[in-house]
């Protein structure tokens, strides 16, 4: 049995919660003062995920790089093996909103789109 | 290609420097100016009172004094000719304790002496009629008339300008490590290799005392005299008119709060000797002294519109008074320019110019051209003329700097001028970009990129000012 | 000067707040085309464009867009309704009688007189110099937003090794950034005993990285000549005030400043509009209506906001108000802020926006915004009629870095006996 401690984002009270794991199953949480906190704890505990946000590289663009991000969240562990594929593509432009830059970022059924428009430079 | 040989080297382009070369300018010679930093203006020429004195201070007598009058009365013209924003606002010394009032009445007695003019001694209450700012303890105050306050880079480039106008080089980033003396002339060693000239004048500043001992048995010391001081809003900037200083005491010589020409409000200096000649970092006690201190001459120092504080070192001679002679055959020094250096700067680049002419038997030409244009500041001009001035140039439309309404043509110009920018810093003393409330945070990014593209440079060569000082690293991707 | 137009309504700033401002507007009955927004940037959208995090728009939209989508959403929207704006044109002056002056590289030097105003300009960072931190004055040292500009829009890197100082959010989330670029973020240090951002950031800015943040700590000195060599870091008293002996030495290349935002309200003042000295923004009644009659003001001109959202709706709140302004509708107030009920902050309520309130040209239903001076845990907020508490609600916590609101309502506050509202935070 394991247990992990963690502070709650739901709300700025920020309740400090404990969690208590065996064979990767949430035995109990404790700590948080509302329903909202327990889920998070148990999401954060086992499958904890977030929303990767970067730029990446602009061909023939008004600016040289243009904002991305992952469509939905990420596996959390995943975060900087997303950013080295950020790193190494790019796009031309122009570039639109939703436009995907990577497809299915690391194995992760996640595409990385683009997230702000540039015009031909 | 034969080496070239100058007729005089100026050592130095601090206003010292460049006012004696532009005054040196007005003869028939080859003239260069050494500069070890990245641009005109980087040493104490940059970080002091701006204020033109009124020249009560100093010691009848000694060469401050002269200078300083001779400054004072000269300032008009220097500025109306280099294009230098100047206005004489008056300035008051205050008498807080009626019994230094023996002390204001020797001030007063030596002003008369040093030959200034108009003088008055008020009561605590008529000053504070002039001045409703002032507070409450004030007893007696000096009343200086023909005290101003100048821009102090405009007036430094304003005379390196026009100095190059008229014929002078300019070497940047060309410290001299070495003079020897050969078959009559000077061999300068120098970061960009050895140069040759008939007279050399040192201007060095801070570093003075070094460039003489490079030469000559060492005769003086000068010792780097720390002044730090605070920059508020344009918001407080009418909080007084006048230049406000404090009668010296026993307690110290006390601080001035002061108008900037271009309408802020400036706080300081304090006072400290120190031996690391580079060493302008602020420090918490001296910010604090500084609104402490302002704090007995005006009622509600504001403090929470202070934008930015820095400090500057001035070059104390352990001689006391202005060092200008010829310290060995065509070897001139203008040494231990402290206050009131900045006032002088027009006479002792007339003084020490007519003493090197005079050994060199230089005549003057024709063809000198004492005007110089600054950048255009479209703040400075009617409706009709800033209309007129974007219809020429559509770059004066686009605004860089948001604070002080900075355009993109007006930093354009400051690069591409003679002596032009290179660096931010260069750009903020031509323009005032970045020189406002929020200290660069929104134009500086875009400062970088017009000067990358104007001196055709990757945008991680652009620095804030000497080597080192890139801003950025590299590219994120 | 032949350069001049004339505009039913004048909008100052096209970023979140000037943009629905202005679709507010021409969605309450003012032609599109007598519609101006003046943009000082090249692009529509404001500080967002460079906001490319996630997290933007949870109340408004239901989803989490990053900055560029949110703003995107509302520049469709007004360009939909066919709303004219200028990009690149600074606005220099605004006039008591409101003639708008202002500069752009296509047109020059012109002149707008508008029938309203609506200032959306936003706010600026404190810089180095408000905090006077002593030390020399090296290249390194930027505010956050000034970061996140260089990295996101010019895609450069403005350091390696980092200190951040100040815990708001654009400094929790320039530590992230900068992580995921490749920097190391050493510390974040905080001068006051709580931090003045989100839970959420803290936690996936700093938590996520292993990122230290130091509460009750600040920036004694800033080391190094030309480039930032390293910065000092001190405890502080509860007077907040270094405590010797605490110093700490960070080696570092850059110091990033997020300590605070002030309205840029220098052409409000040019008005004639008094500002309000805790907030720095004007002083504006239900209308949103500054101390000038017509002159109305939205966002983080108007008070620093927490979430973009609310700058959209009071944003939008001040379109309907200035365009029922210009069509005669509210009734003709000289002095927008003489008269009506008085709203009063009190007992740990910093401000209330607005301040005044003349019921006859109020809403339905009125959102009071305000922000706490501390933190309160399982106080109540209160809402006091003259002497008699009409509103009494629990929040568990509340912090400076969060916006409070109340609801008022027009029918409670007609045919009144008292003239002053009190909005107060209570124990119990």
């Amino acid at each position: 049995m394991e247990t992990k401690s963690f502070i709650c984002i739901n709300c700025p009270l920020g309740c400090p919660l404990t969690v208590t794991v065996e064979n990767g199953e949430v035995k109990s949480v404790t700590g948080n003062t509302c329903k909202r906190g327990e889920l998070y704890a148990v999401k954060e505990v086992t499958a904890p995920a977030r929303t990767v946000t970067s730029t990446v590289r602009v061909l023939n663009g008004e600016r040289p790089v243009v904002a991305v991000r992952t469509k939905t969240d990420i596996p959390k562990g995943k975060i900087f093996d997303c950013m080295k594929a950020i790193n190494a593509a790019e796009i031309t432009a122009p570039v639109h909103i939703g436009d995907i830059v990577i497809e299915n970022v690391c194995g992760t059924g996640v595409n990385v789109v683009a997230s702000a428009d540039d015009e031909l430079g | 290609m034969e080496k070239k040989r100058y007729d005089a080297v100026v050592i130095g382009a601090g206003v010292t420097g460049s006012a004696i070369a532009r005054e040196l300018s007005r003869y028939q010679a080859e003239i260069c100016v050494l500069e070890k930093g990245e641009d005109v203006c980087t040493g104490t020429s940059k970080a002091n009172s701006a204020i033109v004195h009124g020249g009560f201070d100093a010691k009848t007598g000694s060469l401050k004094a002269k200078m300083n009058v001779l400054g004072n009365r000269m300032m008009t013209q220097v500025a109306e000719e280099l294009d230098v924003p100047f206005r004489r606002n008056g300035a008051f010394v205050l008498c807080f304790d009626e019994n230094d009032m023996p002390a204001l009445d020797e001030l007063y007695e030596r002003g008369v002496t040093n030959g200034v003019e108009n003088l008055k001694i008020l009561t605590g209450d008529e000053a504070r009629e002039m001045e409703p700012a002032l507070s409450d303890t004030v007893v007696a105050a000096l009343f200086c008339p023909s005290s101003g306050i100048v821009c102090p880079f405009e007036l430094t480039l304003g005379f390196a300008e026009n100095a190059e106008k008229n014929g002078v080089e300019f070497k940047f980033e060309c410290g001299v490590q070495n003079i020897r003396r050969e078959n009559d002339l000077y061999i300068l060693e120098t970061e960009q290799g050895e140069i040759e000239t008939r007279a050399v004048i040192n201007a060095a500043g801070v570093h003075a005392d070094e460039i003489h001992d490079m030469l000559l048995p060492h005769a003086f010391t000068i010792t780097p005299r720390r002044g730090e001081y605070c920059l508020c809003d344009k918001n407080a900037g009418n909080l007084v008119d006048k230049t406000i200083f404090q009668l010296p005491t026993k307690l110290g010589k006390g601080i001035l709060v002061t108008p900037t020409v271009h309408g802020n409000l400036l706080l300081g200096p304090t006072a400290e000797n120190i031996e690391d000649r580079e060493d302008t970092a602020t420090t918490q006690s001296g910010l604090a002294f500084v609104l402490e201190k302002a704090g007995m001459s005006v009622k509600n120092v504001p403090s929470r519109q202070i934008i930015t504080s820095f400090s500057g070192l001035r070059a104390c001679a352990d001689r006391g008074d202005f060092i200008l002679e010829e310290s060995a055959p065509n070897f001139f020094e203008a040494a231990g320019i402290e206050s009131p250096g900045l006032t002088s700067a027009p006479a002792i680049g007339v003084y020490m110019a007519e003493m090197a002419a005079k050994a060199l038997g230089l005549t003057k030409k024709e063809s000198f051209n004492p005007v110089r244009h600054g950048v255009v500041h479209l703040n400075s001009l009617s409706v009709e003329e800033r209309a007129e001035k974007i219809r020429e140039n559509p770059l004066y439309g686009s605004i860089v700097c948001r604070c002080e309404t900075i355009s993109e043509g007006e930093i354009v110009d400051a690069i591409r001028r003679p002596l032009g920018a290179k660096t931010l810093d260069g750009v903020k003393r031509r323009t005032r970009a970045g020189m406002g409330r929020c200290q660069a945070g929104f134009c500086s990014p875009r400062v970088m990129d017009i000067l990358a593209r104007e001196l055709n440079l990757p945008l991680t060569a652009i620095r804030k000012n000497e080597k080192g000082s890139e801003i950025v690293f590299g590219k994120t991707k | 000067m032949e350069n001049k137009i004339t505009k039913s309504l004048v909008i100052i700033g096209g970023g979140p707040a000037g943009l629905a401002a202005a679709v507010a507007a021409a969605e309450n009955g003012l032609p599109a085309e007598d519609i101006l927004i003046l943009e000082r940037d090249g692009r529509l959208g404001g500080i967002l464009n460079q906001c490319i995090h996630n997290g933007f728009g949870l109340h408004t939209f239901k989803e989490e867009l990053t900055g560029p989508e949110y703003a995107a959403r509302f520049e469709e929207r007004a360009k939909a309704l066919h709303i004219p704006y200028k990009l690149g044109a600074m606005v220099l002056s605004i006039s008591p009688e409101k003639v708008v002056t202002a500069v752009s590289r296509e047109d020059g030097l012109f002149t707008v007189e508008a029938g309203a105003v609506i200032l959306a300009m936003g706010c600026r960072e404190r810089s180095r110099g408000a905090l006077n931190i002593p030390g020399f004055r090296p290249a390194g040292v930027f505010s956050a937003g000034t970061a996140q500009r260089l990295v996101n829009m010019e895609g450069y890197m403005p350091g390696r090794e980092v200190v951040i100082l100040g815990s708001g959010d654009i400094g929790l989330i320039m530590a992230r950034r900068m992580t995921l670029e490749g920097a190391k973020v050493h510390v974040v240090a905080e001068l006051q005993p709580y931090s003045g951002g989100l839970k959420r950031n803290i936690v996936q800015c700093l938590d996520d990285f292993g990122i230290p943040l130091k509460l009750s700590h600040t920036v004694t000195e800033i080391h190094g000549k030309d480039r930032v060599t390293g910065v000092t870091i001190s405890a502080v008293d509860d007077k907040l005030k270094p405590i010797p002996g605490t110093e700490e030495y960070y080696s570092c290349d850059t110091l990033l400043l997020s300590v605070g935002l002030i309205p840029e309200n220098e052409l409000t003042l040019g008005a004639g509009a008094p500002l309000s000295r805790v907030t720095n923004g004007p002083v504006v009644n239900e209308s949103l209506e500054t101390g000038v009659p017509g002159i109305f003001a939205c966002g983080n001109v108007l008070h620093v906001h927490d979430l973009v959202d609310y700058v959209s709706e009071e944003a939008a709140q001040a379109g309907r108000a200035a365009a029922k302004y210009v069509q005669g509708g509210s009734k003709e107030t000289a002095e927008p802020l003489s008269g009506g009920i008085k709203l009063e902050a009190k007992g740990g309520v910093r401000y209330t926006v607005p301040s005044i309130i003349h019921p006859e040209n109020m809403p339905d239903t009125l959102t009071v915004r305000f922000r706490v001076g501390g933190i309160y845990k399982n106080s109540f907020i209160s809402v006091y009629f003259g002497d008699q508490r009409v509103q009494h609600r629990k929040k568990t916590v509340m912090a400076p870095g969060e916006m409070e609101q109340v609801l008022l309502k027009k029918a409670d506050l007609q045919n009144i006996d008292f003239d002053t509202v009190t909005v107060t935070v209570e124990a119990e």
